[in-house]
């Protein structure tokens, strides 16, 4: 029974709990680290090891759970054993996804909790769909980016379905930030996985239109660079022969704006085949004062050692990695 | 970054605030005198001895969210005390080994706490931490055997590994299965396999590796499915080179390192992050010769790497020069066959145990990709914290993860540009004054050099 701070009945002096003794921690004489705990938690702690040595799997202990989840929601072994009196009781899971709710609430980073939805929506099957799909959804109103609250979403995408309006959220929540790589993320997991849609490679002209309009938008943001680079995987051989990817890069170089992934994504389309424009060659020129016989690639490499200072080792490498036959 | 005339996302928002912030910290530096600069540049050893020995001793109340995570807190701060170089008395090592002990279970494993569940990650923590104590009394503690075959328990059909009994399968799982159980000498090909069709399921489109298939790229369990892939000798599976230019591209203009892309930086992400650098630099030639693509040139002489520091308000203009070329005779490492399931053939099986040895044999093949001078700039002007302890970027509060990770980052990055392990770094490599050097990590395991050796010499004999 739940009451204010202070006011509580320990659970020493409540006869449903008179039968049984509880169980100190054996921490030994000297331990390390130990935890300065409450009287609450102890006490929570030492009934909940009786139970769990007596693997008594019944109602009371189901409460007892609870109670030490409210006190420490990472304590895995808690969970497990909880689970172990749902099986037992044959209990309501539905109620228990409400139960879980509400802790994640205040929890929402927490692997067990996540565990354990995961677990209930297994047991419960389709019909969890739709709730656990809105579960994730104000998990992410709150936190966009949360990691377990994706990987659940795509779990229950894979496991229970639900894929018609995923792509739309993806969208949804790239039009509020366009920077949430975790919903690019999605998006391509939506591309390459769902049932309803025909696969990476169907996918991927419009896909193309898509990642380009927001780079031109926002040139400095990574996300939709490396997306239309996973596009293409490892089919090198589209991703040199569309001239869009090419096009983007070059714009945004001649624009003398925010170029360090475009002159990356350059740098990568010449390693890969790609024969740039005399036009591309000028424009590289322009950025750097490397001495002549530089193939362009190398050019390039050394234009972004000066532009993306914080990277020089990296580009410098990039260089001595540069194929011969590159331009 | 210039932000548009449009109302800023979330991400920008959050990101200009923290690059005003330490932005801030970096020109309030640059603005002192020269002796408050050299003051702000150390490492506050003794305060940070402090805080780790206190802790040790005893938490307070407010810790009893970590009550199933407290072998965890055995390694994050037996760690950082031996990065530092800091003994501990025999009496609290003592304890230490009997604490651990007493998380140790009958069936094998080590759980969050005495009378709780044995649990890999907790496993992983509490032998690091009798590794990094070290001497017979707490190597001899840890049953082989059974932990042996608590890792089988936790074998998935898939290859992969469980947290617990029926808990949890990802990338973190399968490296603390497989770490564990490679610096205690019971690596067997029944434990790996399988687990590197997992792990390169889990390597995303960005190039860094998620958690599970599908999920974002994640600078932890990219550290994790690495070091797990060198550790069986699969590394060569992974697309290392999409994997470098997605690790790269994660330190920031703060100069330290964010966990995904658009994410906020972290210092913790230093050694994650950080880490990744040290393995790649260590990989044999083969698979640095498989990077270079196939058109054009073999290249024999590695990476001519130059780093100019010239990080914000950073005063240090360092030219590190590691020319280094290397020819097949130095290169002692076994090439490994791989059949076309990926399984490990049966006479690798001596391959696996000499794996995480032969790998600090190796030396460094490349110098450091990433700004190092930079990174432990952050760490030192952002993330340490001068009472004591260190976190994860101003604003937030120290805590014994951030200060472990930080300092193991500290460590990787005073170290990368030394040929071998054993050599003492010079002093250009160091941000700050040469007493900030800390001792150097086995970066498969995390695990300092010297504590290593000794557990591999003693798991070896038996």
């Amino acid at each position: 029974m739940e009451s204010e701070e202070g006011r509580e009945i320990p659970l020493s002096r409540r006869p449903e709990w008179s039968d049984v003794t509880p169980v100190p921690q054996d921490d030994g004489p000297n331990p390390v680290v130990p935890i300065d705990y409450t009287d609450e938690f102890r006490e929570t702690m030492d009934y909940f090891r009786a139970i769990y040595l007596a693997d008594e799997r019944s109602p009371r202990s189901l409460l007892l759970t609870a109670r030490a989840i409210r006190l420490n929601a990472g304590n895995y072994t808690v969970w497990h054993f909880r689970r172990l009196i749902l099986e037992a009781l044959d209990a309501d899971l539905w109620s228990e996804l409400d139960f879980v709710g509400n802790i994640a609430s205040s929890n929402s980073k927490n692997y067990q909790i996540w565990h354990h939805r995961r677990w209930l929506a297994e047991k419960l099957g389709t019909p969890a769909t739709i709730k656990e799909l809105e579960f994730t959804k104000k998990i992410l109103s709150i936190d966009a980016k949360n990691y377990h609250a994706w990987s659940h979403r795509q779990w229950v995408l894979q496991a229970l379905g639900g894929w018609e309006d995923e792509l739309d959220y993806c969208l949804l929540l790239l039009s509020e930030d366009i920077f949430n790589n975790s919903a690019w993320n999605q998006k391509y997991f939506v591309i390459t996985k769902s049932p309803q849609l025909g696969g990476l490679e169907a996918m991927r002209d419009s896909e193309v239109d898509y990642s380009i309009e927001a780079i031109l938008a926002n040139p400095e943001n990574e996300s939709p660079w490396r997306y239309l680079r996973g596009l293409f995987k490892d089919d090198t051989k589209s991703l040199i022969s569309d001239p869009r990817i090419s096009s983007v890069c070059l714009d945004i170089v001649l624009g003398k704006r925010s170029c360090v992934f475009a002159l990356s994504t350059l740098l990568d389309l010449i390693c890969f085949g790609f024969q740039p424009s005399p036009e591309f060659k000028d424009a590289v020129d322009a950025l750097q004062t490397a001495g002549s016989g530089s193939s362009l690639a190398e050019t390039i490499c050394s234009a972004l050692e000066l532009i993306d200072p914080l990277r020089s080792n990296y580009w410098a490498w990039r260089k001595t990695m540069v194929p011969t036959l590159a331009v | 970054m210039e932000p548009s005339c449009e109302k800023l996302t979330v991400t920008q928002r959050e990101q200009f605030m923290v690059e005003g912030q330490v932005f801030s910290i970096y020109k309030h530096f640059s603005d002192l005198p020269r002796s408050a600069k050299n003051i702000m540049l150390e490492l506050a050893r003794d305060k940070h001895i402090e805080y780790l020995t206190k802790g040790l001793r005893r938490l307070g109340s407010s810790f009893c969210v970590l009550d199933a995570n407290r072998p965890w807190l055995c390694y994050w701060i037996l760690h950082s005390l031996a990065l530092l170089g800091e003994t501990i008395d025999e009496e609290l090592e003592n304890n230490a080994v009997d604490f651990l002990n007493r998380c140790q279970d009958p069936n094998g494993g080590y759980s969050g706490g005495p009378g709780q569940m044995p649990h890999l990650a907790t496993t992983y923590a509490a032998v690091n931490s009798l590794i990094t104590l070290g001497g017979h009394r707490s190597l001899s503690s840890i049953n082989r055997q059974k932990l042996y075959k608590f890792l089988q328990r936790m074998k998935d059909p898939s290859g992969g590994f469980r947290m617990h009994v029926r808990g949890e399968m990802d990338v973190r799982a399968c490296y603390t299965a497989i770490s564990v159980a490679s610096i205690l000498n019971i690596l067997d090909d029944e434990l790996a396999k399988n687990v590197g069709n997992y792990i390169i399921s889990c390597q995303t489109y960005e190039g860094g590796i998620a958690g599970e298939p599908g999920s974002e790229a994640h600078g932890g369990y990219t550290f994790c499915g690495l070091a797990t892939m060198i550790l069986i000798n699969q590394v060569q599976r992974l697309d290392i080179a999409r994997l470098i230019d997605w690790v790269v591209f994660r330190q920031g203009i703060e100069c330290g390192f964010q966990g995904r892309t658009n994410k906020l930086v972290d210092g913790c992400y230093s050694f994650w992050q950080g880490g990744i650098f040290a393995l790649i630099q260590r990989l044999g030639m083969d698979v640095h010769k498989r990077l270079a693509t196939d058109v054009g040139k073999q290249d024999d002489s590695v990476g001519c790497v130059q780093a100019s520091v010239d990080c914000n308000s950073s005063e240090k203009q360092i030219n590190l020069q590691d020319a280094s070329s290397l020819s097949d005779e130095n290169h002692s490492r076994e090439e490994v066959e791989l059949a076309e399931d990926g399984l490990i053939n049966v006479r690798d099986l001596e391959n696996l145990a000499a794996v995480g040895f032969n790998f600090l044999k190796h030396r460094t093949q490349l110098g450091p990709l990433f700004h190092s001078l930079g990174l432990q700039q952050y760490l030192l002007l952002c993330s340490q914290v001068l009472e004591g302890g260190f976190r994860d970027k101003p604003g937030k509060n120290r805590d014994y993860y951030h200060t472990c990770y930080c300092l193991s980052g500290l460590s990787v990055c005073q170290y990368t540009s030394s040929k071998d392990v054993d050599s003492s770094p010079l002093p250009q490599a160091l941000f700050g004054p040469f007493s900030n050097l800390l001792e150097s990590i086995h970066p498969l395991y995390n695990v300092v050099v010297d504590q290593y050796y000794e557990a591999h010499e003693f798991f070896s004999r038996c």
